[in-house]
């Protein structure tokens, strides 16, 4: 813990379990009036501002086809985390804000439906009505009874705090994405069951349909054909297309993990908890042991037997089915890995926004000091990330991302947008809400044909005004992209904020225009500079070689922003589509011929590196293609510039024009966080390595700081006892009562040093008589006291061993242990502190034990301190030189040298140890007289 | 009058004279043994521990099992198995020349009849000896000769391609217990109350054949001989169960001098050693026997006695220097005098002059209370008497060791790479000076820095 403890501990939403440490009360007069909301909460960061859901909570949504936009669940399960919160409502908005249409159907110049791997998005949105403020990610997934084939949903999570959305964005996109990459690949491989079930049923039908033709063909003598036979006929071509489809479907929808793999952003989901699994539905031995190809191909492959039933021609009504429910849509494998992952969230960002940032910090300057993380951190907490494990001759990017990444994390205010017009737009427009904005062809928008850079640039100049005029529905932010990835950004990143508006704006612009870039993100992080050769080698490739790839990312999914003169015309095209795409949907095979014509090429990506166009600019459509006519042209009026405006990466500018800075975004996709954070999200996607440490829980950190809290008040010799915890000497509690001695235990093991990384020397309790090998291997040892005679063995072994051991007795109150005259443990147990919770007490003792290791760290490293400076001198000179280092650069007194040189001791063992070795448990002691402690 | 057994008196003097400490507090102040690492391996009682070059060694017991230890890392480096019955004796088996590259092998002599020759480089096993007709006991390697000897029931000769040269006709059932080599290709081999001198006939042909003819039975024990050692080459010691230790002339093998211990026929009649008779016998056996030029040291019960070959008397003694039966002893080259015990623990030992004007003079060559007693005030006060002005010494303890939880069995001293020590409770100690391991650390610390590279500054 490196950090002011004293205020984060406050801002840190903690259970009610907490037992206030029993103090007599002030008397009334002398008592400061307590905060006036404090019914709220005792603290004064608790939110008040007429929120209606006293936590921080997740909430999954789904637009129904058939009921548009429903509440699904809310991670925590409960209903008293969000209240009056109206779930319904918030869905509406929460669903409205989407996005890029995924679009299936049949695109030019192929002759079957076409799967589109979408990209998730990502927004941010706030509700001041609620008092609300959500980051939300949309994703779709995959059902063969859908419109489309694909039913979006959404996860939001719904604060309070809005700053905290903003600046945990970057957080909150990575830990979504993993859900989201989680559920939805559940969904895939529940998705090619559906298909391959389907297929058999389609299979099954042909051969049904194949039999009865034969049957009539021989009945048949008359040479002409019944009326009733070429129906027949028809009917089995009919199957015939539909296998061919549902196969060509089934072959797309089991080629996405290919196909994503070439992408270096992707990262196929893997389950973090393997062991925990053994016994689920597949075997994740064979699913993480090749890697060479993906996993996920292993899941599509263990399926139950199957009947195939006989598939009737004309499909039932839409809107009688029943569609699936997310879990019906997902593998239950995944689906339950999913909510756990949503729990994890939901865990990770409890709290105030100050607690998470100093977190952030702190993890961030602990990953600087891997050398010493080991001695008192939870190592876990950490997340090692194996970019760190370095090489040291290296000095490469990695490192140079490694040093960018850790610097960005400093939690420097990102967000710059000014709250008040954020608001006032948001209180001030009301919401629309229609059903068709959410059909996805319609959003789906493609880029302008390549045009020169700077007069597009101009163009969009011109047209800023317009949009910003514009009634925004949803108000919509996204945040900035860290340059981390951009390495060559470096010297931009340091740009003053000051610097030309429009020279920055050039920049982002042309990197937009190359990109194929779907987001709209109001940037408004200064440092954003995008340099095309940079931008085109951080962005992932495309998912699809094929040329109908390019849909799919390719156009500018620009929000639907309406200006009151085209809601109607957007609307009655919309209306048309949704009706075309129905039918599509439930009835394969009669196709509409518009769903035959190839969609126009709009979204080819313009992405080569120097900015020149590879692909000649397709026109903006066919003739033939009248639904589409006025979209285009709806486009090219607003929707580009607004996407284009969002790019805007100087927030100075933004807020000097006070219009401009209504400036919204829908946008958010997957594919400008991954771009952006690619760094972060790289390594944030790579499971921790499990860490034999026992995870020191949020709660258990908790109760050892009040334990030891109790622990430092109830016994004078604290002191000596927390001195040969920190000097290495084994603490032996010994007493009859398991509870007791545990919990002391528990209070005193915040103080010792871990000896590797792999083990916490701590052991609870031990009813068995102690050996030499215990003390090598624990530093800390709960011991029962018998009164049988297999007691006095016991005890005997311990007399015979107390050299090695310090003795707290528990049922005397007696401890037998060195002396300690020094200054540094008074400090970090000091029995007058007024400290009350346990787990401030916890990061004070943190924060302390830190300072204290990079004393050792100090001492160890120190080249002139173990090795003659030249090579006549003596030994005794170095000696006397590191005492006179430890007493005067390190400050220390009397037996803080020890409890330096034994942690310096540990460092250089952790140093020196070879990866694959276990550390050899040295066990260290001193011919040091012990003395008996009394209350 | 005068002499005393090993067993020490029960004279008031006596036992108060003691008194240099035989316990020591925590504060050890001498003592740099501040760091242990424990080896497991075993699986039952190790009682061997063999140096076989300046960092490793080897250790063997009642498993069969022979492991290689690293004896600065604490890494075990082999693990031999080939006995099927615990081990009985161990040797290294040097090279007759040093300069050729060196083949470190030992030889392991088993309950089960046979003994093996290692490789201690490659860990494999070389040959195996099945010929034996009874356990062998004992091992010697004549360096000079480049053969070795076994001792069981009868005493065999092999050279190194293990080809049995000549073996002695059947000695007893009870078999040799201990040998130790004599000047002029002499051997002495204690064979239960007997030592039995032998002379090699080497041959320096291949046509010739060895032989081993027995020269001269010793029967001045009147118990079995517990321990053998040469001090140099004109004398060696032996020491049996009854405390009855025999300087000998190592060529014309008479006795030099003698310290008959308790049971002492002259003695017998005496009244406290009818009381002793009821007391252990181990009490005043001798255990084990260490020598330096100078003096014996003499492991007797629970006691550690220091002989001066000179005087021909005991100089200094600690007659409880442990709880229980001293097991081991040896004299490091620093005047320290280490020793382990069934009590689970080592103790170092200095012996130390001191100038004392007013000492009273011993009885030559006998164990007199007088001289154990001499290092305490008090025993000095009553013996003021004497005007004799001489050196004495003490025993005092500066240091001991506990990690065992069981009788300590052997130990080794590795110099700087600190000690080794095993016990029955199947572990192995590696006692190390914590101050030089820190500093030794701290180099390979920055060995590692600079191999890395991290030694230049990277921010």
């Amino acid at each position: 813990m490196i950090s002011a403890p004293d205020v984060v501990a406050f801002t840190k939403e903690e259970e009610l379990e907490e037992e206030a440490y029993d103090e007599p009360p002030l008397p009334e007069e002398y008592s400061v009036p307590l905060y006036p909301f404090a019914t709220y909460g005792a603290n004064p960061w608790s939110k008040l501002s007429g929120s209606k859901f006293p936590r921080d909570f997740i909430l999954i949504s789904e637009f129904s086809e058939q009921v548009g936009p429903q509440p699904l669940l809310t991670i925590p399960d409960d209903a008293k985390v969000f209240g009056t919160f109206d779930l319904n409502y918030f869905s509406l908005r929460i669903m409205s804000v989407d996005y890029q249409a995924s679009f299936v159907g049949h695109p030019p110049g192929c002759a079957y439906p076409k799967l589109n791997f979408v990209e998730d998005s990502k927004v941010v949105l706030g509700d001041s009505k609620e008092g609300a403020f959500a980051y939300v990610h949309h994703l779709t997934l995959y059902d063969l009874e859908a419109r489309g084939f694909v039913r979006p949903f959404c996860m939001a999570y719904i604060s309070t705090d809005e700053h905290k959305i903003m600046q945990q964005f970057q957080e909150l996109s990575a830990e979504f994405s993993k859900a989201s990459e989680c559920l939805k690949t559940g969904n895939r491989k529940a998705f090619a069951n559906e298909l391959e079930k389907k297929l058999k049923d389609l299979d099954y039908t042909r051969t049904v349909l194949h039999n009865e033709t034969e049957i009539q063909k021989k009945a048949n003598d008359k040479g002409y054909y019944t009326t009733q036979a070429i129906e027949k006929a028809n009917e089995l071509a009919s199957v015939e297309k539909l296998i061919i489809e549902h196969q060509d479907l089934l072959k797309q929808i089991r080629s996405y993990p290919y196909r994503k793999l070439k992408d270096s952003d992707f990262h196929p989901y893997e389950p973090e908890c393997a062991p925990d699994q053994a016994n689920a539905s597949f075997d994740l031995d064979s699913t993480t042991s090749h890697h060479d190809e993906p996993g996920e191909m292993h899941l599509y492959e263990r399926l139950p037997p199957y009947t195939p039933k006989l598939i009737k021609a004309k499909s039932a009504k839409c809107f009688d089915k029943k569609l699936k429910t997310l879990e019906e849509l997902c593998d239950i494998y995944f689906f339950t890995q999913t909510l756990d992952q949503l729990n994890q969230i939901e865990r990770t960002f409890r709290g105030d926004v100050c607690y998470l940032l100093t977190n952030q910090i702190n993890r961030a300057l602990l990953k600087q000091q891997t050398i010493v993380n080991f001695l008192f951190e939870d190592v876990s907490v950490l997340d090692e990330k194996p970019a760190e494990k370095h090489p040291a001759g290296c000095q490469g990017c990695p490192q140079d991302t490694l040093n960018t990444k850790s610097l960005e994390e400093f939690p420097i205010p990102k967000v710059l947008i000014s709250l008040g017009s954020y608001k006032s737009s948001v209180e001030s427009v009301p919401i629309k809400m229609d059903p068709e904005m959410e059909d996805p062809q319609e959003l789906k928008v493609s880029d302008p044909p390549a045009e020169d850079h700077q007069e597009n640039l101009e163009y969009l100049d011109a047209d800023i005004k317009g949009s910003i005029s514009s009634g925004e529905s949803i108000e919509v932010l996204g945040t900035e992209k860290s340059a981390s990835v951009l390495t060559k950004s470096e010297s931009q990143a340091s740009l003053p904020i000051s610097s030309s508006p429009h020279m920055v704006r050039n920049k982002a612009v042309s990197g937009r225009t190359i990109s194929e870039d779907s987001i709209e993100v109001l940037s408004t992080c200064p440092s954003e500079s995008l340099i095309p050769e940079d931008f085109k080698a951080s962005y992932p490739s495309a998912i699809n070689e094929e040329t109908y790839a390019d849909e799919e990312e390719g156009g500018i999914h620009f929000s639907p922003s309406l200006t009151p003169d085209n809601i109607e015309e957007r609307e009655g095209r919309s209306e048309q589509e949704h009706l075309l795409q129905v039918d599509s949907a439930c009835c394969i095979g009669k196709e509409s011929p518009s769903f035959l014509e190839p969609l126009p090429d709009l979204g080819r990506k313009h992405c080569d590196d120097d900015g020149v166009v590879s692909i000649p600019p397709q026109p903006y459509r066919q003739a033939d293609q009248g639904l589409h006519v006025n979209f285009s042209d709806y486009l090219s009026h607003d929707g580009v510039p607004g996407g284009l405006l969002s790019y805007e990466p100087d927030p100075h500018y933004l807020l000097n024009s006070r219009d401009v800075s209504k400036i919204s975004l829908d946008e958010c996709s997957d594919s400008t966080s991954y771009m952006s954070s690619a760094a972060s999200t790289c390594s944030d996607r790579t499971p921790p390595p499990a860490h034999p440490i026992s995870h020191f829980s949020e709660r258990h950190k908790k109760k050892a700081g009040q334990n030891a809290l109790r622990f430092i008040r109830q016994y004078p010799f604290a002191h000596p006892a927390i001195y040969s915890l920190l000097s290495g000497r084994t603490l032996v509690v010994l007493g009859e009562d398991e509870a007791i001695v545990k919990k002391l235990v528990t209070a005193l093991s915040i103080f010792v040093p871990n000896c590797s990384a792999y083990t916490k020397p701590v052991k609870h309790w031990v009813t068995s008589p102690l050996h030499i090998m215990d003390f090598q291997k624990w530093k800390l040892i709960g011991l029962q006291r018998v009164g049988s005679p297999a007691g006095a063995s016991m005890l005997h072994s311990l007399t015979r061993y107390s050299r090695y051991v310090s003795i707290l007795d528990a049922d005397s109150k007696t401890l037998r242990c060195p002396l300690y005259k020094g200054t540094l443990v008074p400090r970090l147990a000091d029995h007058r502190t007024q400290i009350k919770r346990g787990s401030t007490y916890y990061m004070q003792v943190q924060s302390a034990l830190t300072q204290l290791c990079s004393k050792a760290f100090l001492y160890a490293f120190c080249h002139h301190l173990h090795l003659p400076i030249n090579e006549a001198e003596a030994e005794e000179s170095i000696a006397s030189r590191r005492m006179n280092f430890l007493k005067l650069q390190l400050g220390l007194a009397n037996e803080d040298i020890k409890i330096v040189q034994y942690l310096a001791e540990l460092l250089k063992l952790q140093y020196l140890q070879e990866p694959g070795r276990g550390a050899t448990p040295q066990l260290r002691f001193d011919y040091v007289p012990s003395f008996l402690y009394k209350i | 009058l005068g002499a005393q057994g090993w067993g020490g008196s029960a004279r008031p003097q006596g036992l108060t004279g003691e008194g240099d400490r035989t316990t020591i507090g925590e504060e050890q102040i001498q003592n740099p043994y501040t760091e242990l690492l424990v080896l497991r391996g075993h699986q039952d009682i190790v009682r061997f521990l063999v140096q076989i070059d300046e960092y490793r060694f080897a250790s063997a017991g009642d498993d069969g099992i022979i492991f290689l230890w690293n004896a600065q890392t604490g890494e075990k480096l082999f693990e031999l198995h080939g006995h099927t019955h615990k081990i009985t004796a161990v040797t290294t088996f040097p090279s007759p020349n040093a300069c050729e590259d060196e083949k470190h092998l030992i030889l392991t002599a088993s309950a089960d009849r046979t003994v093996i020759v290692w490789d201690c480089n490659s860990g494999r096993q070389i040959q195996k000896v099945t010929s034996f007709h009874s356990t062998v006991k004992c091992l010697t390697v004549l360096q000079r000769l480049d053969v070795w000897l076994s001792g069981g029931s009868d005493l065999c000769v092999w050279n190194r391609k293990l080809d049995l040269l000549c073996k002695t006709s059947h000695l007893t059932e009870a078999g040799v217990s201990a040998l130790v080599e004599l000047p002029k290709t002499c051997i002495a081999a204690a064979v239960g109350k007997e030592l039995i001198i032998f002379r090699l006939i080497a041959s320096t042909s291949e046509l010739e054949s060895w032989g081993v003819i027995e020269v001269k039975r010793l029967v001045d024990h009147q118990d079995n001989i517990l321990s053998l050692i040469n001090v140099n080459d004109l004398t060696f010691v032996t020491g049996s169960h009854v405390g009855e230790l025999i300087v000998w002339d190592a060529l014309d093998w008479t006795k030099q001098a003698s310290e008959c211990g308790f049971w002492d026929s002259s003695l017998h009649t005496d009244l406290q050693q009818e009381i002793k008779l009821t007391q252990n016998q181990k009490e005043i056996s001798i255990q084990c026997l260490a020598s330096d030029e100078e003096c014996v040291f003499v492991a007797v019960g629970k006691g550690i006695y220091v002989y001066n070959l000179q005087m021909k008397r005991v100089i200094a003694c600690q007659r409880t220097a442990h709880d229980s039966s001293v097991l081991h002893i040896a004299k490091l080259p620093n005047r320290q005098l280490l020793s382990c015990s069934e009590d689970g623990s080592l103790r170092i030992w200095e012996l130390r002059e001191k100038q004392q004007l007013s000492a009273d003079p011993v009885p030559t060559g006998f164990f007199n209370m007088w001289g154990f007693g001499r290092a305490n005030k008090q025993a000095n006060q009553t013996a003021k008497k004497t005007q004799e002005s001489m050196t004495l010494y003490s025993l005092e303890l500066i240091g001991d060791l506990i990690g065992h939880s069981s009788a300590v069995q052997m130990f080794l001293f590795f110099g700087e790479l600190g000690l080794v020590t095993c016990s029955a409770d199947h572990l192995i100690i590696l006692w190390k000076d914590g101050e030089r391991e820190s500093q030794l650390r701290s180099l390979t610390l920055f060995q590692k820095l600079e191999q890395n590279g991290d030694l230049q500054l990277r921010f």
